[in-house]
């Protein structure tokens, strides 16, 4: 994957407003169904881009509320491969090794129930990348055709 | 911008089948719950949510629908699913919800498997 080149590439930068992961799947979509992704494939690329706008969207802290992804279509020789979404934000940053996976035995009576964004987004795409730190957070995920 | 949540809910006897339509968000999610909550405390413990009008959801909702189940294992109630996408079924698996939440196909099946 990491000798492909980029096909094809799309910015865009949402507000940390309510449902506005949703306008991010549009892109999503459209990028995925231009490179003939499957449609169940491209609802996974979907269901993982909401979790990761929401996450910054909780969890960031970052000043200027904004989310900024960016939609890469990665492909040898001209024919399109991989979809490549980052999403970043300029928060806060947390170290991803001091998260604790989330179980249902734990969740079922535990009072916060949340904290699954990053166990989904890592079961529904094919690679996942967290780099994190003071300036901010870039999750970068993978899904090949 | 996103349809917000729907509900309507069909009682067939000790059965309470809720429909979704939309996205089941924290919005979503707390709409559920609440309607759930109503249907416990009228004395129906079995509940099924049919998610056939739900496309996306997220795991804010998700974990509101954690809650439901927590309470009706409290009260020896089930909570059931049945029509979900195939991508809101594989969550549900990731998130290891069919542990403690029946998974249906299709309606017709959930009702014969969750009859007393």
């Amino acid at each position: 994957m990491a000798g492909n080149s980029v096909l094809r590439e799309v910015t865009l930068t949402i507000p940390m407003v309510a449902d506005m992961e949703i306008a991010a799947t549009k892109t999503a979509t459209s990028m995925a169904a231009s490179m003939k992704m499957g449609p169940d494939k491209i609802d996974e690329v979907r269901m993982a881009v909401v979790e990761a706008c929401i996450n910054a969207f909780e969890h960031s802290g970052a000043e200027d509320r904004m989310v900024y992804l960016t939609f890469a279509i990665l492909g040898g020789q001209g024919e399109p491969e991989v979809l490549r979404i980052t999403v970043r934000d300029s928060g806060r940053g947390f170290n991803p090794e001091e998260l604790e996976e989330p179980s249902i035995e734990k969740k079922l009576t535990a009072t916060n129930k949340r904290g699954w964004g990053l166990k989904i987004i890592e079961g529904l795409m094919d690679e996942v990348e967290i780099h994190s730190g003071h300036d901010g957070t870039m999750v970068i995920m993978s899904k090949a055709r | 911008m996103t349809e917000s949540l729907s509900l309507r809910v069909d009682r067939r006897g000790d059965l309470a089948i809720l429909y979704t339509s939309g996205y089941i968000n924290n919005q979503g999610g707390e709409k559920i719950a609440h309607q759930a909550y109503e249907l416990m405390e009228e004395g129906l413990t079995t509940l099924l949510l049919n998610l056939e009008g739900t496309k996306i959801v997220n795991s804010i909702g998700i974990s509101i629908l954690i809650e439901i189940i927590e309470k009706t294992l409290e009260i020896d109630g089930k909570l059931a699913f049945c029509c979900l996408t195939p991508t809101i079924e594989k969550t549900f698996h990731i998130m290891g919800l069919a542990q403690y939440a029946g998974i249906y196909p299709d309606e017709q099946t959930a009702i014969r498997e969750l009859a007393p």
